[in-house]
């Protein structure tokens, strides 16, 4: 009888939470599955595809379906990496050196105007668009436009694209972070 | 008339310093020697550069134009004295990253002779745009440091009804003393630039606020103010305490109004401008000289002589030291503004800009007393001095650990950087440099999530032009082959044969045919014609070689 | 010439953590001379033993954790840890006692948390209360006030006790220690006898001298005084004991106004026991408490409250302990939520607030 009693009452609140959980699933529904977009935002856009995607998208498609892992984004390095574990709720791991390294600092394409013969391979390379010229005409590189993804380099048949670390200017500076930092606990 | 302290408002926290003012306060203001050579920044002020107007090799005369401003926050800069333009080229500029930044080098000739200036002799007959115009091509910054241009200053729209100025002497900072001495050697200017600026934004109420540790300036701007029967302006004198002279902290002060977290002061209803800036207006309208020099205070433990000294725009700093009887030997920073918000220059060989209203020398002595930063003990000693009412600590925290979103809830951007809290530290936490820090890296990750932002519409718009590409030539394609396919159908109807095989065959030699009469064979069927016929074919070849040879 | 750069301010600068810890040291030289001279060497030995274990735990764990040994060492924090075990254990505690409770103050409390500045709970009050769980009885072993009719032991005597445990031949060990007024009144209460009763009792009255206890009243009176001092040189905020006496006093005074006979008087409350060095030095234990001046304020008054409690209705004496410990845990919800208003911010602007509404 006690048995009883105790399966009874187990049954009885097992219902009640099972009616609450599915009350609060709905009430609590969210729209959509916007996470693609997040995670693209996260991304650099540098489209250099060195991610073995097609680009930026193509890969914030494969991480958000699981398909892919999120550390082969070499362009965006330890700080996407983190931000995307972030989002995610995985833990960061260390960047896939086959897809790549971080590199130190930015850099942009610069074509060199007197070896360059004008053959716009270059140009239909460029994920963004941002190199300028014709057939037969001297191309150049629009710096601001450039996201420094080296994807031209390889179609160049006179190999005259050349990647430049990005200066660092009074607006680009930043202060750096104090020497002494003392908020990280080691044991 | 000067008011008394008692009906004040307070601002939260805040530091009693010493002064160290009486140092730079024994002599009058000097006049600086014009060097041999001036560096002269292109951009020295909040906002763009202007566009080059000299090229090198040009000789220029004092106060003439060096850049023109195109766009709206934006100053010109003016050659400080006559001469020949050696270089135009990127130089060391004073800023605490230590880079080089485009310059105009003057040669100079000796002669200071002045270009052709424009007097106003009676403001009032002009209209606020064209006195803002007069400022704004005059190239006066704010000279209290921050450098934002002025005009735009004075300009603030017309939703906005200012009701009051105020007119900032505090000069809170130790050792600085140049608005001071301004004050009492120039008031007749400042009270003239005071009435000026009242003017352009037409309002009746001007207050110059000083801190009361300055009585004979507040003794000259009031015998000024009797003398012109200004009974627009008062003198407030305010008790001494660091920051008073922040901009937020003096509005609070003097009107007991908080400008809100997100806003301007315009948007209460109040303005605020350096007195220093006064008399540069003063001298822009009156005289219709640019913005060519200031008064600069060099001045600390380490050095000989410290003085005011009048400056020339762009004369290198070590010029004025030498002036200043050069370096004592312990001599170990070179500060440039306060000690309190100043940054630390590396060289002297830097030329002295429009923002730069001290030049503090600094001694070994400071260093001694300082150990290695230890932990932040939670003591909240900084909670209690902040001005701006933050938690300094939590702050720290935050952008020492990278936390970018956390640290801007913490209302980051409504520190002020003056540097209470890193005074009273006893852990000796440089927290200046951590906030400094997080903020430009908060404003670099906004650069970079705006060109990423940017490169992805780039790459969507070239995607999507690629993909209508493809799709117009297979729309091409499509319609080609609908239309042989459909002539094909035409000619099996006619033949009364269904055979698609056939139907291939037959539309392969089509084709053929086709190509072998583009090529320029000649067609088979050429027996058995008229006279008539062979002419029309033989006018056909010769359009067809033509435009071949086209 | 080429120039040092370094961080505004350029300024010299206000306390240093050393300083701050060497004050807080010398403040508590008046009220610890006093304890020695009610209650004998025992105390002396107590903080002696404690500041080696102290030190070298400090020393040891640093060395572990790779950090640089000589300015945590020197910076006096955990001399000032050693100091407030030690005054807060009984006078004949024995000597591994004083260990124990020392070495994981430092070692637990402090260091495994990160050192100074990254403890959640006060080191001290950590070890105190390791070891009175642990070690109930031992932590009863308190001397009688050097006064006429009670036995006092000499340094050579007071020694060999806390050392091996053996007590002199010329003393029955009841004789030895006592327990203290408030152990004593908390017992006779709970026998039902009533303030004045115990008060006149003939064997325990006179060890009440004339407020809380002979020695307990003047070692109180000195901590009083020395953290005033504190106070007042802004070392510590005045905030959080005010906030402690305050509560206690309110609260103390209430009950015993409602029922004198069986509630302690407010006098008794703010001068037996450690409630001085409590509020002054333990409470104010930077790292630990709250930060903003509203939280310092709900932290005192939260761990006045508790101390009340504890001691009225609470299986222990005196609850300083874990009223601090207890305080502690709620110090960072006290600082979220007591966030001083911004310049021109709204009251309600607390971090966080916008970016949760956005997240929904």
């Amino acid at each position: 009888m006690s048995i009883l009693t105790a399966v009874i009452t187990l049954g009885l609140i097992a219902g009640i939470f099972g009616l609450l959980l599915g009350y609060a699933s709905i009430r609590f529904h969210v729209e959509g599955d916007p996470v693609v977009d997040k995670i693209d935002a996260l991304l650099p856009q540098t489209q250099c595809g060195q991610c073995s995607f097609a680009g930026c998208r193509p890969y914030a498609e494969a991480i958000a379906n699981g398909e892919a892992p999120i550390n082969q984004c070499p362009p965006g390095g330890e700080t996407t990496i983190l931000a995307l574990a972030d989002l995610l709720g995985v833990e960061a791991i260390p960047l896939n050196a086959e897809h790549g390294e971080e590199k130190p600092v930015a850099t942009v394409a610069i074509i060199d105007e007197q070896v360059c013969i004008g053959c716009t391979l270059c140009i239909q390379a460029c994920p963004v668009d941002a190199i300028l010229g014709a057939a037969k005409q001297m191309h150049t590189v629009i710096e601001d436009e450039c996201t420094g993804c080296e994807l031209c380099i390889p179609p160049c048949p006179v190999d005259c694209i050349e990647m430049i670390p990005l200066k660092e200017t009074l607006e680009t500076w930043k202060w750096p972070l104090p020497e002494h930092t003392h908020t990280a606990p080691k044991i | 008339m000067t008011e008394q302290s008692n009906r004040l408002s307070t601002f939260h926290g805040g530091l009693k310093l010493d002064g160290h003012k009486t140092m730079s306060l024994t002599s009058p203001i000097g006049k600086a020697v014009i060097p041999a050579k001036v560096i002269i920044p292109l951009h020295q002020h909040i906002g763009d550069t202007g566009e080059l107007l000299v090229k090198e090799g040009d000789k220029v005369l004092k106060g003439q134009p060096l850049t023109l401003s195109s766009s709206y926050v934006s100053a010109p800069v003016h050659a400080s004295t006559s001469g020949t333009i050696v270089k135009i080229t990127d130089h060391k500029i004073p800023h605490p990253s230590g880079l080089s930044a485009p310059c105009v080098i003057i040669e100079t000739d000796g002669k200071d002779e002045w270009t052709e200036v424009s007097p106003v002799e009676d403001f009032r007959q002009l209209d606020a745009t064209e006195l803002r115009n007069r400022i704004r091509h005059a190239g006066i910054v704010g000279l209290g440091g921050a450098a934002f241009p002025t005009a735009v200053k004075l300009n603030p729209g017309p939703d906005q009804k200012i009701d009051t100025v105020i007119f900032n002497g505090a000069e809170c900072e130790p050792y600085i003393t140049c608005d001071d001495m301004l004050m009492r050697e120039r008031a007749d200017d400042v009270i003239s630039g005071i009435q000026i600026s009242l003017y352009a934004l037409n309002t009746n109420n001007g207050i110059i606020a000083i801190e009361n540790n300055k009585p004979e300036a507040i003794g000259a701007l009031n015998q000024a103010i009797k003398k012109s029967n200004a009974t627009n302006i008062k003198v407030i004198s305010m008790p001494t305490l660091y920051p008073t002279g922040g901009e937020k902290q003096l509005i609070k002060v003097i009107t007991g109004k908080e400008v809100p977290g997100n806003g301007l002061p315009a948007d209460i209803g109040i303005i605020v401008q350096n007195v220093g800036t006064m008399a540069a207006i003063h001298q822009a309208i009156h005289f219709g000289k640019p913005l060519i020099s200031r008064i600069v205070t060099i001045t600390g433990k380490g050095i000989k002589k410290p003085q005011n000294l009048e400056t020339l725009i762009g004369t290198p700093m070590a010029d004025l030291i030498a002036q200043c009887g050069g370096y004592k030997d312990d001599a170990e920073h070179l500060v440039m503004g306060g000690p309190m918000m100043g940054f630390t220059l590396t060289t002297d060989q830097l030329p002295v800009i429009k923002g730069c209203n001290c030049l503090l020398v600094e001694t070994s002595e400071l260093q001694k007393k300082s150990r290695p930063t230890m932990p932040c003990i939670r003591c909240g000693e900084c909670v209690r001095v902040c001005p701006a009412s933050l938690l300094p600590q939590q702050l720290y925290w935050y952008a020492s650990s990278k936390n970018f979103d956390k640290v801007q809830d913490y209302h980051l951007f409504d520190c002020i950087e003056c540097g209470c809290c890193a005074q009273v530290c006893p852990s000796q936490i440089p927290l200046v440099q951590y906030y400094r820090f997080a903020k430009t890296e908060i404003w670099n990750l906004e650069r970079e999530r705006q060109k990423s932002d940017h490169a992805r519409m780039r790459h969507d718009f070239r995607q999507a032009r690629l993909d209508k590409e493809k799709q117009e030539r297979e729309e091409r394609l499509r319609k080609k082959k609908e239309m042989l396919a459909k002539k094909q159908q035409q000619e099996n109807a006619e033949s009364g044969e269904e055979d698609p095989k056939k139907a291939a065959i037959e539309a392969a030699l089509a084709r053929v045919k086709a190509k072998k009469e583009q090529a320029g064979l000649t067609p088979k069927n050429t027996d058995n014609l008229t006279a008539g016929q062979q002419k029309l074919i033989e006018e056909a070849d010769k359009r067809r070689n033509q435009s071949k040879a086209e | 010439m080429l120039f040092k750069t370094a961080s505004s301010p350029h300024n010299n600068q206000a306390y240093t953590v050393d300083q701050i810890m060497q004050r807080v040291l010398l403040a508590l030289i008046p009220g610890t001379i006093a304890a020695i001279v009610f209650f004998g060497w025992g105390v002396f030995i107590n903080i002696i033993i404690a500041s080696i274990t102290a030190l070298t735990c400090e020393a040891l764990m640093l060395n572990l954790r790779g950090r640089p040994i000589k300015p945590y060492l020197t910076d006096g924090s955990a001399m000032v840890t050693a100091c407030l075990l030690a005054l807060a254990l009984p006078q004949l505690a024995p000597w591994w006692l004083t260990v124990i409770g020392t070495a994981f103050a430092i070692i637990f409390a402090k260091h495994l948390y990160g050192g100074l500045g990254f403890n959640p709970f006060n080191p001290a009050m950590a070890g105190y209360v390791v070891v009175i769980i642990s070690f109930p009885r031992e932590m009863t072993q308190w001397v009688p006030p050097l006064v006429e009719g009670y036995t006092h032991l000499n340094f050579i005597e007071t020694f060999r006790l806390i050392f091996t445990g053996i007590a002199p031949d010329r003393f029955a060990w009841d004789a030895i220690t006592m327990a203290t007024p408030m152990d004593i009144l908390k017992i006779q209460l709970g026998l039902e006898l009533s303030i004045n009763d115990i008060h006149q009792h003939q064997t325990y009255g006179p060890l009440f001298g004339s407020i809380s206890g002979i020695g307990w009243e003047w070692i109180n009176g000195l901590f009083l005084a020395s953290g005033i001092w504190l106070a007042y040189k802004r070392i510590i905020d005045w905030r959080i004991p005010v906030g402690i006496l305050g509560m206690l006093f309110f609260l103390s005074n209430s009950f015993a106004l409602y029922d004198y006979a069986s509630f302690t008087p407010p006098t008794f409350h703010l001068f037996s026991g450690g409630i001085m060095l409590g509020a002054f030095f333990i409470a104010t234990d930077p790292v630990t408490a709250s930060t903003t001046p509203k939280g310092r304020w709900l932290f005192g008054m939260g761990v006045g409250i508790l101390i009340f409690i504890i001691r009225t209705w609470g299986g222990y004496p005196d609850g300083i302990a874990f009223a601090v410990l207890l305080m502690n845990l709620a110090a960072p919800l006290l600082d979220y939520y007591t966030m001083p208003r911004a310049y021109g911010h709204h009251w309600y602007e607390i971090p966080g607030y916008h970016k949760e509404d956005q997240d929904e």
